[in-house]
């Protein structure tokens, strides 16, 4: 075991996968000599050649269009999208290709071998264009896999198995995370489960459920409420698409109570998702309406970037509103 | 119909990509002399110097601010340094009322339409005095009245959009044209090829004008296209175009001209691409010895754009050493004074969370303020920026949106 950084758990993930198959590939803006602007692919390419490990041009629907057609031929590209805001201009490679190739040939071709990693989130002083949280997005697409890690140890199991699943799958980076997040890092090979949630901490009063840089967030509310006598459930979701209803209905239908938190807007956002479905599920053992602590229904702001994260208080809140409803 | 006048035939012929390369226009040497057989295009002395203080006002500014930067004052910035010619040079051969769309090293523009030191420093620090609010990072100005359009951090999205925008321009008739600012590496994007084909196409008064200086972050240019640079794209499109020596300040001024001239008498759009050099890091989170050797950049900075300039004026006797200490020293207080100031100055208020999404807040958005505003009411030492502005009793509903 050692202490790495969240950049760090993803660097050795891309090392062991690159080793272990050499069919896997790493691309993108800065990726090769560089090891791309956070450094996620440092060393790379001294390890495995510029065939292998490479900047691309300046074009995201080439570097997702050209992963596409690589997967198709049954390599295993692990594209990078250096800011997830800059996701969009491959959104049709993504939405109308990726996420559509096995279904609309029978299976006669795939793009399984698809892994896109992308830094995503506020938190950093990024304003409009380098703090969005874009999951919803592609969550409204199927064909898709969505995952977002919230520490070093899942980043590095999570991004395994994401790798080494046959279907595509994008890995959002919570880039405010990247240093800020050390942790225990085995250095053996190991996958995470992906379409699972984790229930990192028991409780029986209510259920917090977040995923990614949201989590801690839903830590330290939990803190201040138990301080008040207030017993939570913590889940992290993991993965958005397919998200694990299972285990959090199965939470839910023990505390009667649900606080889902993300940064990204309110309206359309993936909670109103998950309220929906956990709402059919339980109903009948609901103690208050499921809560939606997201950012606001804005473009992400920078000055004023505090008042619209969802916090620690805001949560608080939140789990005193359900408490008292 | 085909477009094409094409005559068969009958050998399998390959034409070769790399079998021509574009020359570079350039007029003044590095002491500042003339190279034989160029004329310097006519400009006045008060014109040359508003451009030689401009690039020198551009120097200071990025300095200080990367110095502010590494203080821990300011979040960002990202410098201009090396390519004052390209960037200055080509604004000055504008009409003051041309569409500027930039892409974002393009500060030097910016001042030259009069951008004042106060108003770059409010958008820097996204104080109550930002024009855009304090919504972005630092150095996305944008000023209406000098018509330049705001930054966008996605790259290369203003070039189809210059394209447009001229189009508009063509049809009112106003005889003004866009100019684009973009990078050679924002210039793979599939935007730039969508711009420069709409703009041929519809004849579009726009000049698209790339600064190559040689990386994209970290991304040398010859691992950004195989091509000869970026200018023999243009013969795809048949598009006229020019390349320039981009620290040659009297070679782009003239090159611009002309290109605003066939863009606004002939609607002929133009692509320039400046050959220059991003002397500083690409931005105050880089670190380019990571990717480039200090040899390298030393070399270019024997090219220096400011010197070769303040050379041609000094043989002109247009410039001394006492002027250029004066100035410097006045612009360093300026630029010093004008921080200290905006940097006290209070953020936007919390209102301008919810303004300017749609032309007026939807009810959903004034609630969310409301939750916002009670929010803080209850916890005021959490949002120190905010707190002192938000009544203690009423919550404010955004009704109208004021402008500029
Ligand atoms: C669509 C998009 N992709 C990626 C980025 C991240 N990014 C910001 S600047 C930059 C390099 C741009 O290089 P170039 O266009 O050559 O301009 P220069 O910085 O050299 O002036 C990159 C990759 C972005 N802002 N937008």
């Amino acid at each position: 075991m050692a202490n790495l950084n969240l950049l760090q758990a993803i660097n050795q993930a891309l090392d062991i996968a690159m080793a272990a198959d050499e069919k896997v590939l790493c691309f993108g803006e800065d990726v090769g000599g560089f090891g791309g602007v956070f450094r996620a692919t440092s060393h790379l390419q001294e390890k495995y050649g510029k065939a292998r490990c490479f900047n691309t041009p300046l074009v995201e629907q080439g570097i997702i269009g050209f992963a596409n057609g690589l997967a198709a031929q049954g390599s295993t590209p692990v594209a990078e999208i250096q800011f997830a805001d800059y996701i969009f201009p491959a959104f049709d490679q993504i939405v109308n290709e990726s996420a559509k190739f096995r279904y609309r040939s029978g299976n006669l071709f795939n793009v399984g071998g698809l892994t896109i990693r992308a830094p995503y989130g506020g938190g950093i002083a990024g304003g409009l264009y380098h703090s969005q949280s874009p999951e919803a997005y592609f969550a409204h697409t199927p064909g898709l896999k969505i995952v977002v890690p919230r520490n070093p140890h899942q980043a590095k199991g999570l991004l395994l198995a994401a790798i080494r699943d046959p279907n595509p799958v994008l890995f959002f980076e919570p880039k405010r995370l990247y240093r800020a997040s050390t942790g225990e890092v085995p250095e053996s090979d190991y996958q995470l489960p992906l379409g699972e949630a984790e229930v990192i901490k028991e409780g029986s009063d209510i259920t917090l459920l977040a995923w990614g840089a949201q989590v801690e967030v839903m830590e330290q509310a939990a803190e201040l409420a138990e301080k008040e006598g207030i017993s939570c459930e913590i889940i992290d979701l993991r993965s958005i698409l397919p998200w694990d209803a299972e285990t959090v209905a199965t939470s839910v239908l023990k505390t009667g109570r649900l606080v889902i938190s993300h940064e990204a807007p309110l309206t359309g956002g993936f909670a109103g998702e998950i309220a929906a479905t956990i709402q059919e599920r339980c109903f009948l053992y609901l103690e208050s309406p499921i809560s939606r602590v997201t950012g606001m229904d804005t473009p992400f702001p920078l000055t004023l970037e505090k008042e619209y994260l969802p916090d620690r208080l805001k949560v608080f809140e939140a789990i005193k509103a359900s408490m008292a409803y | 119909m085909t477009t094409t006048t094409s005559s068969l035939v009958h050998s399998p012929t390959f034409l070769k990509g790399d079998e021509f390369s574009i020359d570079t226009f350039a007029l003044l040497k590095q002491d500042g002399s003339l190279f034989e057989g160029a004329t310097a295009p006519e400009l006045d002395r008060e014109k040359a110097l508003r451009i030689y203080h401009t690039m020198v006002f551009t120097r200071v500014l990025d300095e200080r601010m990367l110095a502010a930067q590494r203080q821990g004052r300011l979040s960002f910035y990202m410098q201009c340094t090396g390519e004052e010619a390209a960037v200055i040079g080509s604004a000055a051969a504008l009409d003051d009322e041309d569409m500027i769309m930039a892409q974002y090293r393009e500060q030097g523009a910016l001042a030259y339409r009069g951008f004042s030191c106060d108003e770059f420093m409010n958008q820097m620090f996204g104080n109550e005095r930002d024009y855009g609010k304090g919504r972005q990072m630092p150095i996305h100005y944008g000023s209406a009245k000098l018509h330049y359009m705001t930054i966008s951090s996605p790259l290369a999205t203003q070039i189809p959009q210059a394209t447009g925008y001229a189009y508009g321009q063509k049809l009112a008739g106003d005889g003004h044209c866009t100019i684009t600012y973009f990078g050679e590496g924002a210039a793979s994007e599939g935007d730039f090829h969508a711009a420069l084909n709409m703009a041929t196409v519809h004849k579009v008064p726009v000049i698209f004008f790339c600064r190559n200086n040689g990386y994209a972050i970290s991304t040398p240019a010859v691992e950004q296209f195989a091509a000869d640079g970026v200018a023999p794209r243009a013969f795809g499109y048949k598009m006229r175009v020019i390349r320039v020596d981009g620290n040659d300040v009297l070679a782009v001024y003239q090159a611009t001209l002309e290109a605003r001239r066939l863009a606004v008498e002939h609607n002929q759009p133009v692509l320039i691409e400046a050959m220059t050099y991003r002397l500083a890091a690409h931005s105050s989170s880089d670190d380019p010895s990571g990717y480039r050797s200090k040899k390298e950049e030393e070399a270019w900075r024997e090219k220096d754009p400011i010197l070769r300039m303040r050379r041609w004026l000094e043989s002109r006797e247009w410039w001394s050493d006492e002027e250029e200490k004066a100035l410097q020293e006045r612009l360093r207080r300026e630029v010093l004074e004008t921080m200290k100031v905006a940097q006290k100055r209070p953020a936007p208020p919390l209102e301008s969370l919810i303004t300017d999404v749609y032309d007026t807040p939807t009810p959903q958005l004034n609630e969310q303020l409301k939750a916002l505003e009670a929010h803080i009411r209850r916890y005021p030492e959490a949002y120190p920026k905010s707190s002192s502005r938000v009544s203690p009793t009423s919550s404010s509903a955004v009704t109208g949106q004021g402008g500029h």
